[in-house]
């Protein structure tokens, strides 16, 4: 009994933590421009298919980890510069077609230079299972979970003790009042653009060990993503985080006890009832409008 | 607005009375068929997100619905397939109606959200639920008789799906230019705007909602009957997308826009499948490019420079 909760627990926090990583892009970059940026899922594809990719080119594991963390943040960066600077202003509509165009170019590029196959990474510490309380827990999860933790905590220092962190912050507050303090809004842009699409790529990267990836896996986890921080109140960082672990355990225990295939409904069962019940997420703020 | 507003309507019209005699084979009638099939599901999502200004992620889902009673409730329960037809509407109305209510209460872009939940919730359901719906294979549609005549030809349904894109090629125009569509334009320029002289804003918008999700399934439905069998990739995320791209590469708030992205995307996966493996990237950046240099989308921009060059 309590085994089987701990096993589908340790498995939805797993996941969760890579929905958090998710949901944290989603915000960076909502906060940063009010652009929804369907993109997000193909950075975490891009992530894990990128690591496979150099890992088998021959480079050296953390150099290839490096490289698939570096590479997703400079087509985020581009993204920013070639589409999404240009239409400024644009409407809501506009914007997300444009995120989902890209996103199609990058699945589709992916599809045509990796191709089709699924993919795995080895495990960063062996694939010995660790024993609590008769569940089982793989060291990767640790990972996961280790990282994710050191991102938030990285997260909440930038954004809390320095300059550019504060800048970033004051310029989701009010995109004008933070130009005319002198703020170089146009790089806090540029930078949300980077970071979101690196910390999904870190997430793709540390879960693929676990889950596989392919080129199209990308998708679902996105979306997923979009929900937990639409769950956690699109906007606030600490809701990304509890709502990526809340959908990931949600998940976890729905596919254990109610039903397995319809393990990837769950999320999006929640979001509806989020929307209906409380719109502002489960740990949003009160309603700021955004004109 | 001072030339007639159906002119581009008798120009449809009779586009779709001579184009059966000029097409040269089978293949193409089929290309034809499916392209006025997207027209009409694009000009009802067109009048949400155009006239509206809401997006729905998820109207794929709604074709899955009227596409899925007429597959399924006939064949398991023996209903008449007009009588399934007109259940699956009923059904993505009541489903829209419920969803959009409480929804459109809230500001912003949920509805997006909440169509987007939906949609794949419809999906998955289709998919696990093989005893009814065959799973991810699909299954056959019971071929449906309209006043004695079994509709089974090509041509038959070329006629049938012809008069309903005049008939809501003709709505749409009305709508319009009703006080209904004149409401639903002000909603867009500002809602607030639109509150103060007395436009019951979250009405209209779930009244536009349902009737495009109306629109939807009742294509659904045709498309399982001429295509004579369902497959849940009917109504997966991808084909929502493929539907606001056509609404938005058309132009936004353009009935005549609309045709025109639907003819144009539903003949660009067979232009693009000569290029093995590149129609993901192609489709993509179109989107992309169309988005960054014709946001207001093809219609309207080209309207407004030859408007100009006159």
């Amino acid at each position: 009994m309590l085994a089987q909760f701990l096993q589908f627990l340790f498995s939805g926090v797993t996941v969760g933590a890579t929905y958090a990583l998710a949901a944290l892009g989603f915000t960076l970059i909502y906060n940063a421009s009010n652009v929804i940026n369907f993109a997000q899922g193909e950075f975490i594809m891009l992530g894990g298919m990128l690591a496979v990719f150099f890992t088998q080119a021959g480079l050296p594991y953390p150099v290839a980890l490096m490289l698939a963390i570096a590479v997703p943040a400079i087509i985020g960066v581009l993204l920013e510069k070639l589409a999404i600077e240009p239409v400024k202003g644009a409407e809501t509509v506009t914007l997300i077609i444009i995120t989902i165009g890209a996103s199609l170019v990058i699945r589709g590029l992916v599809q045509v230079f990796l191709g089709k196959a699924t993919h795995s990474l080895p495990a960063f510490s062996g694939d010995t299972p660790i024993e609590i309380l008769g569940a089982t827990l793989m060291p990767q999860s640790l990972w996961v979970l280790g990282v994710t933790a050191l991102v938030v905590v990285a997260l909440w220092y930038f954004f809390n003790r320095t300059l550019q962190g504060k800048a970033m912050l004051a310029t989701s507050f009010n995109r004008l009042a933070a130009e005319l303090v002198g703020i170089n809004t146009s790089w806090v842009l540029f930078m949300s653009f980077a970071m979101s699409a690196a910390l999904g790529a870190l997430g793709g990267i540390l879960v693929t060990p676990i889950t596989l990836t392919s080129y199209d896996a990308g998708i679902m986890l996105g979306l997923k993503g979009f929900v937990a921080a639409v769950v956690g109140g699109l906007g606030s960082g600490l809701g990304a985080v509890l709502g990526g672990l809340l959908v990931g355990v949600l998940e976890a225990m729905g596919a254990g006890y109610i039903s397995s295939s319809y393990k990837d409904a769950m999320p999006f069962v929640l979001i509806l009832l989020i929307l209906f019940f409380k719109p502002r997420g489960l740990f949003g703020g009160k309603s700021t409008d955004r004109v | 607005m001072t030339k007639n507003p159906y002119f581009g309507l008798f120009i449809v019209i009779a586009i779709l009375l001579v184009l059966p005699f000029i097409v040269p084979n089978s293949f193409y009638l089929d290309l034809v068929i499916r392209m006025a099939i997207n027209a009409v599901i694009v000009l009802g999502l067109n009048l949400l997100i155009g006239f509206a200004g809401q997006i729905s992620l998820g109207h794929a889902g709604f074709l899955g619905i009227g596409a899925y009673a007429t597959a399924v409730l006939p064949t398991h329960f023996g209903w008449h397939p007009v009588l399934a037809v007109m259940a699956g509407a009923a059904a993505a109305g009541l489903l829209a109606a419920i969803v959009a209510r409480p929804i459109f209460k809230l500001k912003g872009h949920y509805l997006a959200m909440a169509t987007l939940g939906l949609g794949i919730i419809i999906n998955i359901t289709l998919r696990n639920e093989a005893a009814w719906t065959g799973g991810p294979d699909g299954m056959p549609v019971l071929p449906m008789a309209l006043l004695g005549v079994e509709l089974s030809s090509d041509k038959h349904w070329y006629w049938v799906v012809a008069l309903l894109l005049s008939v809501s090629v003709w709505a749409s125009l009305n709508l319009i230019n009703s006080p209904f569509g004149r409401a639903l334009r002000a909603l867009h320029g500002s809602e607030v705007a639109s509150q103060v002289v007395g436009v019951d804003v979250v009405r209209y918008k779930v009244a536009i909602f349902v009737l495009s999700a109306v629109f939807a399934s009742l294509m659904g439905s045709v498309t399982a009957h001429y295509v004579g069998f369902v497959t849940p990739n009917l109504a997966d995320f991808f084909h929502s997308i493929e539907l606001v791209t056509m609404v938005v590469i058309g132009g936004m708030a353009s009935v005549y826009g609309s045709l025109v992205g639907a003819v144009l995307l539903t003949a660009l996966p067979q232009a693009l499948a000569t290029f093995e493996g590149w129609e993901t990237v192609a489709f993509g950046a179109i989107l992309m490019l169309c988005m960054i240099f014709m946001p207001k989308g093809l219609v309207p921009t080209l309207a407004a420079r030859f408007g100009k060059a006159n």
